[in-house]
């Protein structure tokens, strides 16, 4: 199968990159961090209207948000590959071009569960208490959903000039999804008209859903809701990202 | 006569832009014969990049069509990629990676095994003056010695044609001397054919043994370096600038103009 092989040789190849660089895998979790050490605390003596304690709502949370953040921009790196002409350079060779795509995102997926682990660890010295299946349950939720971000990500930036014009796309799109889902509060605390706009935003329905089996809950309408949203997500982004990948621009 | 390693017909390429479209490349028609240095010569915006982008498969041709080591650019473009190396103008290089990590990479892509990857890196590495430098990532290279690595990847898979685009950009005049001696050795050791995009007279005189002259897109004189200087200026002691600038009414842009 030469498609998981090339997938494999392109994984290895970027991973290997990403531990190169640890700093860049600590400074991408910084700001989740922060948001958990420093906000978190905050919201200890809520009630926060969704069931459990704060801890249980915001770790979730915040889990989604480092999936959000850290996945809208990895494209970045691309981009900054394309023009060297790195990327050129694989495409002329045998290798699937969607192993191309892949390799990278599952090399996201990766590095996002690392730093999603390192995240619920330090959830719970604060003061995070969720059973074990309910954790891995809820990393396998924020890992479909980085792998669906990364690979549009990629596609983006296959089709954008700069790296500025990248970054400005990319904020302007993830901050107000990560408004707008409810990441850091609960939809449950909006008034109507907000929680209504939140429901157009697909990472709504994923946060609700970890939040959900951060608390025990495993087969309720909150959870497969999360979890049809989230795959069909991944799969329309895995294959908008992939089409946009291979689209040949001057 | 053998089949020849490249083979173009009317090809072109128009890019849609908002202000209209460009007509980068007008239909160009080429052959370039196994084992020889194609010198592909034209001022900048002449269409020689776009060529060599659709040449490797990298960008699809609006019409006409091409073979490229005897397979059909649009029909098997796989079968193209398998057979030519592509080094672009741009190089190429990821800063982070090592040069030993680069090669054998390289050579995965190309479907070799592990094994065979880290023996053909060894191999190109002694070929190209590399072995010192395999461990050290590639942005702690001077110029020639990243072009030594980027034309090793272009090899890798010990190709039927290479592609060179703009090689000597960069270049300080020892490194240029190098790249045209290593292109020279390429060519006799395996008889590789080379196509080669220059916009640099001397580089396209000392090295090709048939220059295709382009401009607006379009192929404007071919014939060896001695056929064009004679031909376009009738004397034979003329440099090949006198038979470019006849050719083309105008010195190749921003380049001196001394050979």
């Amino acid at each position: 199968m030469t498609l998981l092989t090339d997938t494999g040789i392109i994984f290895g190849r970027y991973l290997r990159a990403t531990l190169r660089s640890r700093t860049s895998l600590l400074f991408g979790m910084l700001q989740p961090l922060l948001f958990l050490a420093l906000f978190g605390p905050l919201l200890t003596g809520f009630d926060l209207g969704v069931g459990g304690s704060s801890w249980q709502a915001l770790v979730p949370g915040v889990l989604v948000q480092l999936a959000l953040l850290g996945g809208s921009f990895v494209g970045l790196g691309l981009l900054v590959e394309r023009n060297l002409g790195v990327i050129d350079r694989m495409r002329v060779t045998p290798v699937s071009p969607l192993a191309l795509l892949l390799g990278r995102t599952l090399r996201d997926v990766v590095q996002l569960l690392v730093q999603s682990i390192l995240l619920v660890g330090l959830g719970v010295a604060f003061g995070l208490r969720a059973p074990l299946g309910g954790i891995v349950l809820g990393l396998l939720f924020v890992a479909v959903l980085a792998a669906a971000l990364s690979a549009l990500s990629y596609g983006l930036a296959m089709n954008v000039g700069t790296p500025p014009e990248f970054a400005a796309i990319a904020n302007t799109a993830a901050m107000p999804l990560m408004l707008l889902s409810g990441l850091l509060l609960p939809m449950s605390l909006a008034p109507g008209w907000l929680d209504a706009a939140s429901r157009v935003v697909p990472l709504r329905y994923t946060v609700d859903a970890v939040r959900q089996v951060f608390q025990g809950h495993y087969a309720n309408a909150t959870v497969l809701t999360g979890a049809a949203v989230t795959v069909a997500l991944a799969a329309a982004c895995v294959f908008g990202g992939a089409r946009l990948f291979s689209r040949t621009r001057a | 006569m053998p089949e020849p390693a490249i083979h173009v017909r009317g090809l072109t390429r128009t890019f849609t832009l908002a202000k209209g479209p460009v007509h980068a490349v007008r239909g160009i028609d080429l052959t370039v014969r196994r084992g020889e240095i194609l010198g592909f010569l034209g001022p900048n915006g002449a269409g020689k990049t776009t060529t060599v982008r659709m040449l490797t498969t990298l960008l699809p041709p609006s019409g006409g069509h091409a073979e490229v080591a005897g397979h059909d650019l649009l029909a098997d473009p796989a079968g193209v990629r398998r057979r030519i190396g592509y080094v672009a103008q741009s190089g190429g290089l990821d800063p982070a990676c090592g040069v030993r990590e680069e090669l054998i990479t390289q050579g995965r892509l190309h479907r070799l095994t592990r094994g065979q990857a880290g023996e053909r890196a060894e191999e190109l590495a002694r070929d190209l003056a590399l072995v010192e430098l395999m461990e050290r990532p590639t942005v702690a290279l001077s110029g020639g010695q990243r072009r030594r690595l980027e034309i090793a990847l272009g090899l890798v898979n010990r190709p039927e044609v290479l592609f060179l685009d703009e090689p000597s950009t960069g270049l300080d005049p020892g490194s240029r001397a190098e790249l045209w001696e290593l292109v020279r050795r390429v060519r006799a050791v395996h008889g590789t054919t080379v196509f080669l995009t220059t916009h640099y007279l001397d580089e396209a005189d000392a090295l090709a043994d048939r220059i295709v002259v382009v401009d607006g897109g379009a192929v404007v004189a071919e014939g060896t370096p001695a056929e064009l200087k004679s031909r376009h200026t009738g004397d034979p002691a003329a440099s090949l600038q006198d038979a470019f600038l006849a050719i083309t009414g105008r010195a190749t842009a921003g380049e001196p103009l001394s050979i």
